[in-house]
């Protein structure tokens, strides 16, 4: 059996991570009472952008584990970011 | 001789291929991302289409119900890393303790979507429901992705549970322990990904201004 070492994550980086996702999420909520136009929105998918990142690198890992499931997410993003232009261009011009 | 007895009792061992095991539960998270990608696609879509309709819906919706779902999913996943981190340092029986807050905290989101929906539909905000009807198209399209969304998103963390309940049982007969723990490490990439799910449908179901 190959013995890989495996990273361990220490407890107290577990609770660091959970720490900044919910003072993301306050922030999230906070900012809803703000009158920014249409800029409400942008903010908070920037702040969802950014606590799903945190979810992924830390909690799923990407940091520590092969590389290759970091390049495959990445991926997966820049199809679905693609769709959503693709698709936008289409609905604006009608 | 010691050599071809170690190996003779390595070859009676069950294949293993954790790395492989890994790298097909991220294959089927990417295809988790894709169908709610889609999901995402259409509401981005249906609320450019009728942005007041949605903002209207979305005043409906409960915020504080919203953010403590959010609150606890968020610290689940906490947990359920924690648990990874427990078993891989051999501690059984945290690894269990964490894996019974997880457990507990996805059945409580459960029960507060019960009663979120269920106060949604006494209200009269259901699908095919005259108030709805009522509110016209706009609504009726962002109470159905809010149905459809969230409902699916509800069926995962029901299969998360199940989930839940079959590790802790591996965990406790010792088929899961600090030298063999990718059934809790995928148990825990696929709770991960049901929180990342709702770090989206948070702000865009409860939080529209």
């Amino acid at each position: 059996m190959s013995e890989e070492k495996h990273h361990i994550s220490s407890y107290k980086s577990h609770a660091f991570v959970l720490l900044a996702l919910l003072v993301l999420t306050a922030a999230s909520v906070a900012v809803t009472s703000l009158e920014m136009g249409p800029f409400n929105t942008a903010v908070a998918m920037i702040i969802a952008g950014c606590k799903a990142a945190i979810v992924l690198i830390w909690f799923m890992h990407l940091k520590f584990d092969n590389k290759l499931y970091a390049i495959f997410t990445t991926l997966v993003l820049v199809i679905f970011l693609l769709v959503l232009y693709v698709t936008f261009f289409d609905y604006s011009y009608r | 001789m010691a050599d071809m007895e170690k190996h003779a009792e390595h070859s009676a061992h069950v294949h293993r291929d954790d790395e492989g095991d890994k790298l097909g539960m991220w294959l089927f998270i990417f295809t988790e991302l894709l169908l709610f990608g889609m999901l995402f696609l259409m509401y981005a879509v249906y609320r450019y289409k009728n942005p007041e309709a949605f903002l209207l819906g979305g005043k409906e919706l409960d915020v504080f119900m919203g953010t403590l779902n959010t609150v606890i999913l968020l610290i689940s996943s906490a947990t359920v890393a924690m648990s990874i981190s427990a078993i891989q340092k051999g501690n059984k029986k945290l690894a269990l303790i964490l894996l019974g807050i997880t457990l507990l905290i996805a059945v409580v989101f459960l029960v507060n979507k019960y009663f979120e929906w269920g106060a949604k539909i006494d209200y009269g905000f259901y699908p095919g429901s005259a108030l709805l009807h009522e509110l016209g198209h706009g609504t009726t399209l962002f109470f159905g992705l809010y149905y459809v969304m969230s409902g699916i998103h509800a069926l995962h963390i029901l299969i998360g549970i199940g989930l839940f309940i079959y590790v802790a049982m591996q965990i406790r007969k010792d088929k899961i322990h600090s030298t063999d723990y990718i059934w809790l490490e995928n148990t825990g990439l696929y709770w991960h990904l049901v929180d990342l799910i709702w770090i989206f449908l948070f702000p865009l179901f409860y939080l529209i201004h």
